[in-house]
């Protein structure tokens, strides 16, 4: 999932201000908190009152999208409901806010949300942990399951370096595991230590570099014979 | 066929003699005298000196310059320390041919400490290498002269790399099998961390008994008493055995600043007997930044039976 946290509302007014007529669009996709409709609702009272104590009178209408980062989806569900609309708050990630922007190019599309990472959720204590960084060059299978380049604050690929003790690391005050220290004893546990000893060569940042596009269409159509 | 010999440092381990490294710290500053003074006091005791590059993430002079300034107008070699936290494998290739050009001739790879520990902590990290990547360049442009990604390298430049390791490390054994990672990629000697405690020492070079690098053993006096207590408090995985804490306490209730001087000096040249003593040490590496005075005194004072 793609989490995301919400901006200021300071922040959110100051985009607002000069409209009075806006659409808050939530997301229904992949985005961690959830920010569908009733978050748009909870959005749009707070500016329509955050308006108010600034004096203007900012109407708010709310809806939501199964998936923002659908310019297909986006255009069918939202055309008939932009009319009148002179701007847009998206409670989507940032890839939601593009698609918005890039499918209503007349009508300004403004950010409710910071994207922060793509990352997974335990239930239990409601945390959510960053996970992937879509390096595109993915070590899982010989770092025991755990993610050198996204858990490890200096993404080494031959860790662990001096700053970690008794498996915390010291960026964040040690309170984050050790990567290397977690990926060490899960080598260990499974017998597969030289794996943890062997040598990564430097990585080619080549694979990660923006703006990456990868086209299903044309690459199915290369993969048949 | 044998490795050749390009640095002092290397022939001096090489011939099996016990070796002394120092260290200097450039800082916030364009003027040198004082990492040039230090050099000066070091010189005759140690057969060279590291000069730290950005330690602890804070941006001070950069390394190269004083290494080359402490060879030539103090005549001490230099261990020219590189981090691969504030430069990519470009910058890391262009200040080793740099180095080269200078007559540096020991380079000690290392990770660097995070940026967000340091005095820019908003700092873009680098780390596009890391510190046994690092050994792996070198030794491309050293015995291959060619660079990381295979480029041919003219007068290619003629360094021994060193890593660094600490005994103090807590699980142990990823440090040691760490060691072996960057020893199969070519790195040459060890310097370590500190350590106060000699059991520590001891048990770190017994579980380096199979590996075949040069190591040499980081000692670092205490200036004060708030430096002692400060590395007790904050350096993770430090340890200060309570008996030597007691010593240099009771040597500042009895004699002030010059007390606790005197009672280092016996603490550690006691320190370093009993490395040599115990341990198969390649030698020792003294860390007295900013009072460099203290190591002619304590290594005299280690001669003494």
């Amino acid at each position: 999932m793609i989490v995301t946290k919400e901006k200021p509302l300071e922040e959110i007014l100051g985009f607002l201000m000069p409209h009075k007529r806006i659409l808050i669009v939530g997301c229904d996709g992949c985005t961690q908190p959830p920010r569908g409709v009733r978050e748009a609702k909870t959005y749009a009272m707070l500016v329509e009152m955050g308006g108010k104590l600034k004096n203007r009178e900012i109407q708010c209408r709310t809806t939501t999208v199964a998936k923002q980062c659908d310019n297909n989806l986006c255009a069918t569900t939202l055309t008939s409901q932009v009319k009148d609309i002179e701007a847009i708050l998206s409670l989507a990630c940032g890839v939601g806010v593009q698609t918005l922007s890039e499918v209503f190019p007349d009508i300004p599309v403004y950010p409710g949300q910071n994207t922060i990472f793509i990352g997974s959720q335990e239930r239990e204590s409601g945390t959510l942990y960053e996970k992937c960084k879509a390096c595109g060059d993915c070590l899982l299978a010989e770092t025991g399951g755990v993610c050198p380049i996204t858990r490890c604050a200096k993404q080494l690929l031959n860790g662990p370096c001096g700053g970690q003790a008794k498996g915390k690391c010291e960026v964040g005050g040690w309170k984050n595991d050790c990567a290397w220290i977690l990926i060490y004893n899960r080598l260990k546990d499974k017998g597969r230590l030289s794996e943890f000893t062997k040598f990564r060569e430097q990585r080619d940042f080549r694979i990660s570099q923006s703006p990456r596009e990868i086209n299903e269409t044309e690459e199915k159509t290369e993969e048949t014979p | 066929m044998k490795k050749p010999i390009y640095s002092n440092l290397m022939k001096e381990i090489t011939e099996g003699k016990f070796v002394f490294t120092g260290e200097l710290e450039p800082v916030k500053t364009t003027n040198l005298h004082e990492v040039l003074e230090g050099a000066k006091i070091l010189k005759g005791h140690v057969v060279a000196a590291n000069i730290t590059d950005n330690p602890t993430a804070f941006a001070y002079m950069n390394a190269l310059i004083p290494s080359y300034m402490i060879q030539k107008e103090a005549g001490l070699e230099a261990i020219y320390q590189m981090t691969t936290r504030d430069r990519n494998r470009i910058a890391l290739t262009s200040d080793l041919l740099a180095a080269g050009a200078l007559g540096i001739k020991n380079v000690l790879s290392l990770t660097g400490d995070h940026t967000t520990i340091g005095d820019n902590p908003q700092a873009k990290p680098v780390f596009d290498l890391d510190s046994a990547s690092l050994v792996h360049l070198i030794r491309k442009m050293v015995d291959e002269t060619i660079d990381l990604n295979n480029n041919k390298i003219e007068d290619p430049p003629k360094f021994h790399v060193g890593i660094a390791a600490n005994p103090n490390a807590d699980p142990l054994e990823p440090e040691i099998l760490k060691i072996e990672r960057k020893t199969k990629m070519g790195a040459e000697f060890v310097q370590t961390q500190c350590v106060y405690d000699i059991e520590r020492a001891k048990r770190f070079m017994e579980t380096m008994s199979n590996s075949n690098i040069p190591v040499l053993i980081g000692i670092a006096p205490f200036k004060s008493i708030a430096m002692m207590k400060w590395m007790v408090k904050f350096v993770p995985g430090i340890y200060v055995p309570d008996e030597m804490q007691q010593r240099l306490l009771e040597a500042k209730k009895r004699g002030g600043k010059e007390a606790i001087i005197e009672e280092n000096i016996e603490i550690f040249s006691d320190l370093i007997k009993e490395i040599r003593k115990t341990t198969n040490a390649a030698g020792i590496h003294m860390m007295a930044v900013g009072f460099e005075w203290i190591v002619p005194k304590i290594l005299e004072h280690s001669r003494k039976s």
